[in-house]
C-alpha cells in the first residue's frame, strides 16, 4: 500500500475552481481600489462559470477519488456521479444568479465588494463539495463550509443592526445544530465501525446488539441535518433572517444553502442509512408534515414578499423532504425517493430564484418589499410582473408552471407508491393553502389601482439574472424530461 | 401519425401566445379578430377530427410520443365517440363566446388578456378530452383552472368586486384541492398497474389492481372529478362562480369545464377500476339524486336569473352522474347526451341571461317582465331554451335524462327504482320553476310602477331585441338544440359502440 494517494483531479475540478475563484477575488481585493465592484464580481461569475463547465466535462460518467481499499470494494469520500452533477449545477447557477444580483446590491447596501464575493465562493466551495461528499467526516465538514461563510453574508451589511440580529440568529441555530450532527455522526461511527456512506450501509443492514443506540445515532444526524434545512420545529430562525440579510445573500439561503442541506440529508438517509428506514422514514413524514403545513399557514398571513417567501421556501422544503418519509423499511423505494426529492430540488430552485430575482429587482432605490408596492404592477412593468406571475404559479405547481406541477407529480409518487397515504393526503391540503397566497399575489399583481411609480431602468446584470431564472423555468416547463431525468 | 390533434389542441394556445408577444397596443387591436379566427379554424379541425371518429372503430388521429420520461408521461392524443362530441361542444362554445365578445367587451375591457386567456383555456379543455395519459390529463385538467380564475376574478359581476373576487378565488381553491387528490389517485393507478396509458389501462379492465386499491383510487379520482362536476355535496362554488362570471365566463363554465368532470368518470373511472365503480357508484348514485332535488327546490326559491340557472346546472349535472352511477350501458348513453344537452341549453340559456343583463343591467326576476311583448325574440328564445332544459320531448333535453333514468330501471334492484322515481321528482320539479320562471319573466307584464321596460344600465339598448351578433353567438346552439332532439341516433350512434366498449363489452 502505497503512502500517497493518487487523487482524480477532474472529478474535484469543479470546488477546487469555485474555491481558487475565491482566493482570486481576495487577493484582487487587496489590489485594487474599493470602489472597483466588477473587479470582484467577474471573477467570482467566471469561476462559477468554469466550475459548470467543468461539471458538464463530468457528465459522461462516474469518477471516484479519495478512495480506500478494504475488505468488499473498495470505499470512495468523493464521488463525481450524476447525483453531484445536478446538485453541483443547481448550486452553481443559483450562485452565479445570487452574484449578478449582487453586483447592484453590494453598492446599494454598502457591503464590503472583495469580502462579499469570496464569502460566497468559499460557500460555494462547500456547497460542490458536498454534493459528492460520500462519507460522513466530509459531508459535515462540507456542510460547515456552506454554512460559515454565509454567516458573515448575512452579517455584512454594517450599519443595520437587524442584520447583525439576523446574523447572530442564523449562526446561533447552526452551530447548535453542527453540535447535534456531530455527536449523532460519532455514535454512527462507534455503532457501526465505518465513515463511508456506503459501509455504513452495509453495516447498519447487519443486525447488532447495539440496535437503541444506533437508532439514537440516526435520529441525532437526521435532527441535526433538519436544523440545517430549516424543518420545523427548527424554522424559527429563517423569516427575520431572510428580512434581515442582504435581499440576494436571502436567496442565497433560500436556494444554494437550502440546496446544499437538503442535498446531504438525502444523500446521507438515502446512501447512508438506508436500511435504517424504518426509524427514520415515519420520523421524516412527520416532520415534513408539519414543515409544510407551519409554513404554509404562516405564509398566508404575511404582507411582505420576502417574509412570504421566506415562509414559502420553509413550505416548499416539507414538500422536498416529503418523499424520504416514505421510504419502506429497510430502504426499500429510497432511490425513487432520493430522485423526487433532487427533481423537486431542482424545480424549485429554478424558480424561487426567479421570484427573489424579481423581488430584489423590485425592491431596488428604496422601493421596499411590501407587497402593497406590488400592485397593479401588471400595468406599470408588464415584463416583470408577468415574470414573477409565472414564477409564482410554478411554484403552486399549476400550468402554465408546469415545471412546478411536474415537480409536484414527482414528490407525489413515492407516498402513493409505498402507501402512506395520510401523508398525500397532507401533501394535497398543502398544495391547496400553498395556491392560497401564490395566487392572492398573482392576483394583486394584475389588480386595479397601486402606486404610480415612475419606468425604472433596469441594470444588465439585474435583467440578466431575471432572464436567465426566466429561461431556465420556461424551458424546463416545456421539457420537464431534461430536469427530471437528470435528477434520476 | 396524424398531426390534427396536436394542432387541434395547441392552436388556441399558439394564438393566446402570439396575442402576447403582440404587446398591448397592437395585442387590444387584433385580439378579437384573431380571437374568433383561431376559434374559427380550431372548430374546423374539430370538425375533421369528429369526421375520422365516426369513421374509425376505437380511438382515431392517435398519436404517441414520450414527453417527460422520467415520470413516463406520454403526449398520447386521440379521439373517439365519447370524447368527439365533447371536443366540438368546446370548439363550437368558444367560437360562439368570443363571437359575443366581439361586441360585448365586459369591464374592464382589456380585449387582448380575455382572449388570451379564453384560448388557453380553450386548450385546456380540447387537451383534457383528446389525452390518453392520465398524466397529461391531469395537465390539460388543471390548465383550465388560471384562465377561468382570472376571467371571473377581473370580468366578472362589475357591481360587486369583493364577491366576484371571492367566488374566483372559492372556484379555484375548491378545484384544485380536489384535483390534487385526484393527482394522488391517478399516481396510484399508474404507478400499480405499471403504466399512465388509458388505452392499454383500459384493455386491462381492472387486472392487476386490487379491489381495496381500486376504491381508493375511485374516491382519490372521483373527488376531485366530482368537484369539477360539481356534485352535490361539493357543489357550493359552483352558484358563486356562475353568478359573478362575465356571460363567456358562465357559458364555458357550464358547457365546457363541468363536463370535464363527467368525461372523466366515464373515461378513466368506469373502464380502469370497474370494481372501485361497482363499490362506491351506488354512492354516487345516491349523491346525484340528492344533487337533482337540490338544485330543483334550490332554484324555485331563486330571485335572481343567473343564480337559478346557475342552480339549475346542479340539477342536470345531477342527472348525468345519476346515469354513470348506474353503469349501465344505457344509464351512460344517457349520461354523454345530457352531457351535451347540458353544454348546448345551458350555454344558450346563459347566453340569454347574459343578452338581458347587457340590457337592462341586473336580471333579478323581480325587476324583469314581460318579455314576450317587449323583446319578442328574445322571449321565444328562452321559452325555447327553457322547454329544452326542462326536457321536452323533442328537444335534446329529453333523451338524455330519459335514457338516464332508463338505465336506472335496468340496473334492476329495489334501491336503483327508488332513486329513479326519486330523479324522476326532481325532473317534475325542473319543470315546475322553469314555467315559474317563464310566466314570471316572459308572459306576465312587469310590475307596472317600474314602467313598460326596464331602465338600461348594460352596453346594449335596453328597447333593442336580439341583434345581428346575437343570432350569430346563438344560433349553432339553437340549431343543436333543435337538431340533436329530433335526432338522437346522430349522437347515440357515437356514443353507444364506446360506452359498450368501456363497460366491459355486453
Amino acid at each position: 500500500m502505497s503512502l500517497t494517494q493518487s487523487v482524480d483531479l477532474l472529478a474535484i475540478a469543479p470546488p477546487m475552481l469555485t474555491m481558487l475563484g475565491a482566493l482570486v477575488v481576495l487577493a484582487l481585493d487587496l489590489l485594487l481600489p474599493r470602489g472597483l465592484v466588477l473587479a470582484r464580481a467577474l471573477p467570482a461569475l467566471g469561476a462559477l462559470g468554469l466550475a459548470a463547465l467543468s461539471e458538464l466535462a463530468l457528465a459522461s460518467g462516474t469518477r471516484a477519488t479519495f478512495c480506500v481499499p478494504g475488505p468488499g470494494a473498495p470505499a470512495c469520500s468523493f464521488v463525481a456521479d450524476r447525483l453531484t452533477l445536478v446538485i453541483g449545477l443547481v448550486v452553481l447557477a443559483g450562485a452565479f444568479i445570487v452574484g449578478l444580483l449582487s453586483t447592484r446590491t453590494v453598492v446599494e447596501d454598502n457591503l464590503p465588494a472583495g469580502e462579499h464575493f469570496a464569502l460566497m465562493m468559499f460557500s460555494v466551495t462547500g456547497a460542490l463539495t458536498l454534493a459528492g461528499a460520500r462519507d460522513l467526516l466530509t459531508l459535515i465538514v462540507a456542510l460547515e463550509t456552506v454554512s460559515l461563510p454565509v454567516y458573515a453574508m448575512v452579517g455584512l451589511r454594517r450599519d443595520d443592526r437587524r442584520s447583525g440580529e439576523a446574523a447572530l440568529k442564523v449562526f446561533l441555530v447552526s452551530v447548535a445544530a453542527t453540535a447535534v450532527t456531530i455527536l449523532g455522526a460519532a455514535l454512527v461511527y462507534g455503532t457501526t465501525g465505518a465513515v463511508h456512506l456506503s459501509r455504513i450501509a452495509a453495516a447498519l443492514a447487519q443486525p447488532s446488539p447495539a440496535a437503541d443506540a444506533r437508532a439514537l445515532a440516526v435520529v441525532l444526524v437526521v435532527a441535526g441535518f433538519a436544523f440545517k434545512v430549516a424543518v420545523v420545529p427548527f424554522h424559527g430562525w429563517v423569516p427575520d433572517t431572510y428580512t434581515g440579510a442582504p435581499l440576494p445573500v436571502a436567496a442565497y439561503l433560500s436556494v444554494v444553502s437550502k440546496a446544499a442541506g437538503v442535498a446531504g440529508l438525502v444523500l446521507l438517509l438515502d446512501l447512508g442509512l438506508a436500511p435504517a428506514a424504518g426509524t427514520w422514514s415515519p420520523i421524516l413524514a412527520v416532520l415534513a408534515a408539519a414543515t409544510m403545513t407551519v409554513g404554509n399557514i404562516f405564509a398566508l398571513r404575511q404582507g411582505d414578499a420576502v417574509r412570504l417567501l421566506a415562509w414559502s421556501s420553509v413550505a416548499q422544503a416539507g414538500f422536498i423532504v416529503a418523499p424520504l418519509g416514505a421510504v419502506g423499511a429497510g430502504g426499500r423505494g429510497a432511490p425513487s425517493a432520493l430522485a423526487a426529492s433532487i427533481g423537486y430540488l431542482a424545480a424549485y430552485a429554478v424558480v424561487n430564484l426567479g421570484a427573489f430575482s424579481v423581488v430584489t429587482v423590485l425592491a431596488r432605490d428604496g422601493a421596499g418589499t411590501a407587497l402593497a408596492g406590488l400592485r397593479g404592477l401588471g400595468r406599470r412593468e408588464p415584463f416583470a410582473a408577468v415574470a414573477l406571475a409565472f414564477f409564482l404559479l410554478c411554484l403552486a405547481g399549476l400550468p402554465p408552471g408546469l415545471v412546478g406541477l411536474f415537480a409536484k407529480v414527482r414528490v407525489f409518487g413515492p407516498p402513493v407508491q409505498s402507501g402512506v397515504g395520510w401523508l398525500a393526503v397532507v401533501m394535497a391540503v398543502n398544495v391547496v393553502l400553498g395556491l392560497g397566497y401564490y395566487l392572492r399575489w398573482v392576483a394583486l399583481l394584475f389588480s386595479r389601482g397601486g402606486p404610480d411609480a415612475q419606468p425604472r431602468r433596469v441594470g444588465t446584470a439585474d435583467g440578466l439574472a431575471v432572464a436567465l431564472a426566466l429561461a431556465g423555468a420556461v424551458v424546463f416547463s416545456v421539457l420537464p424530461g431534461a430536469l427530471f431525468g437528470l435528477a434520476g | 401519425m396524424s398531426a390534427v390533434l396536436p394542432l387541434l389542441d395547441l392552436l388556441p394556445a399558439a394564438g393566446a401566445l402570439g396575442l402576447l408577444v403582440a404587446g398591448r397596443e397592437r395585442g387590444e387591436r387584433i385580439a378579437r379578430p384573431l380571437g374568433v379566427a383561431v376559434a374559427g379554424l380550431t372548430t374546423l379541425l374539430a370538425v375533421l377530427a369528429t369526421g375520422a371518429a365516426v369513421r374509425t372503430r376505437g380511438f382515431a388521429l392517435q398519436v404517441d410520443t414520450v414527453w417527460v420520461r422520467a415520470l413516463g408521461v406520454h403526449a398520447h392524443l386521440g379521439i373517439d365517440g365519447i370524447s368527439a362530441p365533447l371536443v366540438l361542444l368546446t370548439a363550437v362554445l368558444v367560437l360562439c363566446g368570443l363571437v359575443y365578445t366581439w361586441r360585448v367587451l365586459p369591464e374592464p375591457g382589456r380585449a387582448r388578456e380575455l382572449v388570451g386567456l379564453i384560448l388557453v383555456l380553450e386548450s385546456g379543455a380540447l387537451g383534457t378530452f383528446t389525452a390518453l395519459d392520465l398524466l397529461l390529463f391531469f395537465v390539460a385538467f388543471e390548465t383550465v383552472l388560471v384562465p377561468m380564475w382570472f376571467i371571473v376574478a377581473v370580468w366578472g359581476d362589475p357591481h360587486d368586486p369583493v364577491a366576484r373576487r371571492g367566488a374566483a378565488t372559492t372556484f379555484i381553491l375548491y378545484t384544485a384541492l380536489g384535483s390534487a387528490v385526484m393527482l394522488a389517485g391517478l399516481l396510484l393507478v399508474g404507478l400499480r398497474a405499471g403504466t399512465f396509458d388509458m388505452t392499454a389501462l383500459t384493455a386491462m379492465h381492472g387486472a392487476g389492481l386490487a379491489a381495496g386499491t381500486q376504491v381508493v383510487a375511485v374516491l382519490a379520482i372521483g373527488l376531485g372529478l366530482a368537484v369539477k362536476t360539481p356534485m352535490w355535496p361539493l357543489h357550493t362554488w359552483l352558484p358563486g362562480a356562475h353568478t359573478a362570471a362575465p356571460t363567456v365566463g358562465s357559458v364555458l363554465l357550464a358547457g365546457v369545464l363541468l363536463k370535464m368532470g363527467t368525461y372523466g368518470l366515464v373515461r378513466i373511472v368506469v373502464p380502469i377500476l370497474p370494481a372501485g365503480a361497482r363499490a362506491v357508484f351506488p354512492w354516487l348514485g345516491v349523491l346525484a339524486v340528492v344533487g337533482i332535488l337540490h338544485g330543483a327546490l334550490a332554484c324555485l326559491g331563486q330571485r335572481d336569473l343567473k343564480r337559478l340557472v346557475a342552480y339549475s346546472s346542479v340539477g342536470h349535472m345531477g342527472f348525468v352522474l345519476f346515469g354513470i352511477a348506474t353503469l349501465t350501458p344505457v344509464g351512460i348513453n344517457g349520461a354523454l347526451y345530457a352531457n351535451v344537452a347540458h353544454g348546448v341549453v345551458t350555454g344558450l340559456l346563459f347566453f340569454l341571461v347574459g343578452s338581458l343583463k347587457d340590457r337592462f343591467g341586473s336580471v333579478e326576476l323581480s325587476r324583469l317582465g314581460g318579455l314576450y311583448a317587449t323583446h319578442p325574440r328574445i322571449g321565444g328564445l328562452l321559452a325555447l331554451a327553457a322547454v329544452a332544459s326542462l326536457g321536452l320531448p323533442g328537444l335534446v333535453g329529453f333523451w338524455g335524462e330519459m335514457l338516464a333514468l332508463l338505465g336506472a330501471y335496468q340496473a334492476g334492484t329495489l334501491g336503483w327504482r327508488l332513486l329513479m322515481v326519486a330523479a324522476g321528482a326532481g325532473a317534475v320539479l325542473t319543470t315546475l320553476y322553469f314555467l315559474r320562471m317563464l310566466r314570471r319573466v316572459a308572459q306576465q307584464p312587469r310590475d307596472p310602477l317600474a314602467g313598460s321596460v326596464p331602465p338600461g344600465g348594460g352596453p346594449l339598448d335596453p328597447r333593442s331585441d336580439v341583434t345581428g351578433f346575437e343570432v350569430a353567438s346563438f344560433s349553432p346552439l339553437v340549431l343543436a338544440t333543435v337538431v340533436l332532439g329530433l335526432a338522437p341516433w346522430v349522437l347515440l350512434g357515437l356514443t353507444d359502440p364506446v360506452v359498450r366498449l368501456l363497460t366491459g363489452g355486453a
